[in-house]
């Protein structure tokens, strides 16, 4: 089984040489950290920041320098600024390679859901609803079961949806699956020591399993 | 003679803004916020507003500080997770709230500011966003149409600006500023640094003075910090 690093790292293989690419708060974030050297990526910030760098040190911290996560940052050299206008404008037009999010639940259609609990937890969809709708490529980084227990990876999402049809990649910490645009979880690859038998009980949703199941491989 | 549009503070910038009105308040979080117009509307006291902004302060600054006076009927923004008071008011019913797309709320102010009467957009379709709306296909692609907004004021903050209301941005304080700034009907700008006409770059305006109608150097601003994250 994965945690969260383990799982930013295999999602980390996952990103183009010469990509815009926008992370979501939590397990997303992390991705940064793990971009092999010979790739050259640039992350955006919904909230207006091409060329997002590292967490400042504490003497760089500035009040006027966040990202979406609402965190303190640095900007790269190259890094550019802009409002949110722009910002949700160069999402809309397909400027923005790939965006990776966080998910309360995945259906086998790509549908996606994470920004509501009614009656629970309304947090609010924030930039969710926009990135999903319009990103080339969405790849979801969550736990493949909730709290209870329960599986993530469902027939049809139960709660609010955020978008529809546009999930095309989910890593969870027992698994890699691609979602067929015909429908259904196609098992990529198998966390290290995590039998196929495991993610079966784990996906609620229809599951496709071709042949062997490769072990991710962490290089 | 350069239009002057300074006013002395915050309290005569907001000093018409009426119980019941829409009123928009730039910033991201805590990031560009009109502190000063805020601590002005809670101690004028001023009830009954719809505010549109992104998000809704925490529960002791920014647009948290109206909330704990009950000063919001209705809130209009994208995220609202770093707010426990608002929740509360928001699941007990006590206050009226519609979260939009982060990109639908950005759009709603730019058409207010360029004159359109609506966008399209693809975000919140298949969603319980896009109930009740025009569906429209572009392309082979469905999209909603959200109209503009009609906020009585908009309320932004900028790092300096003149007294002819030109405005320059720093850092990511600029997200909603701006399209807020165009969006209002009467657009009150605070600044940490006002200056005189001329001592601004031109090329260097984000907004520019048409879309000001009063101006003020702001003062004792906190800038709070939400998530200090150090690297390690």
């Amino acid at each position: 089984m994965l945690d969260k690093e383990a799982i930013a790292k295999r999602i980390a293989k996952e990103i183009q040489h010469n990509s815009y690419v926008n992370l979501g708060i939590g397990i997303p974030t992390l991705v940064a950290n793990y971009i092999p050297k010979n790739i050259a990526v640039c992350f955006q910030s919904e909230n207006g920041l091409l060329g997002m760098g590292p967490f400042p040190t504490e003497g760089e911290v500035d009040a006027d320098l966040i990202n979406a996560g609402k965190q303190t940052i640095t900007m790269l050299p190259g890094a550019a600024l802009f409002d949110s206008a722009m910002s949700f404008g160069m999402i809309h037009a397909q400027k923005i390679d790939l965006t990776i999010l966080g998910a309360m639940e995945v259906s086998e259609n790509g549908n996606i859901a994470n920004w509501k609990i009614p009656g629970k937890m309304v947090k609010g969809m924030g930039g969710a609803m926009d990135l999903v709708a319009s990103a080339k490529n969405i790849i979801v980084a969550m736990q493949h079961v909730n709290k209870d227990g329960e599986s993530k990876l469902l027939p049809n999402c139960t709660l609010p949806l955020t978008g529809i049809r546009c999930v095309k990649k989910i890593v969870t910490e027992l698994a890699v699956l691609a979602v067929l645009p015909e429908g259904g979880f196609k098992l990529l690859e198998r966390a290290p020591g995590v039998s196929v038998e495991t993610i079966k009980k784990a996906t609620l949703g229809k599951l496709i399993i071709e042949g062997e199941i490769p072990e991710m491989a962490f290089d | 003679m350069m239009i002057n549009k300074q006013v002395n503070n915050a309290e005569e910038a907001i000093v018409d803004i009426m119980d019941g009105q829409t009123i928009m308040l730039g910033g991201f979080g805590l990031c560009g916020i009109p502190e000063n117009c805020i601590t002005a509307l809670v101690k004028k006291g001023v009830t009954n507003l719809t505010c549109i902004s992104n998000n809704a302060g925490v529960d002791d600054f920014g647009i948290g500080l109206m909330l704990q006076q009950r000063q919001v009927k209705k809130m209009i923004a994208s995220y609202v997770g770093e707010n426990a008071e608002f929740e509360r008011q928001l699941l007990s019913g006590e206050l009226d709230v519609e979260l939009i797309p982060q990109g639908t709320l950005v759009f709603r102010c730019m058409a207010a500011g360029y004159g359109m009467p609506a966008i399209f957009t693809p975000a919140g379709i298949g969603t319980e966003v896009a109930i009740g709306k025009e569906v429209r296909n572009f392309n082979g692609k469905d999209y909603l149409l959200e109209t503009a907004f009609n906020a009585d004021f908009a309320i932004v903050k900028a790092w300096k600006g003149d007294t002819s209301g030109n405005l320059i941005f720093k850092g990511t304080s600029r997200n909603f500023n701006t399209m807020m700034a165009m969006a209002g009907k009467i657009t009150i700008a605070e600044v940490e640094e006002l200056v005189e006409p001329g001592q601004l770059d031109p090329n260097q305006i984000h907004v520019p003075g048409v879309y000001i109608h009063r101006i003020f150097q702001g003062s004792h601003y906190e800038k709070r910090i939400e998530k200090k994250t150090i690297s390690k």
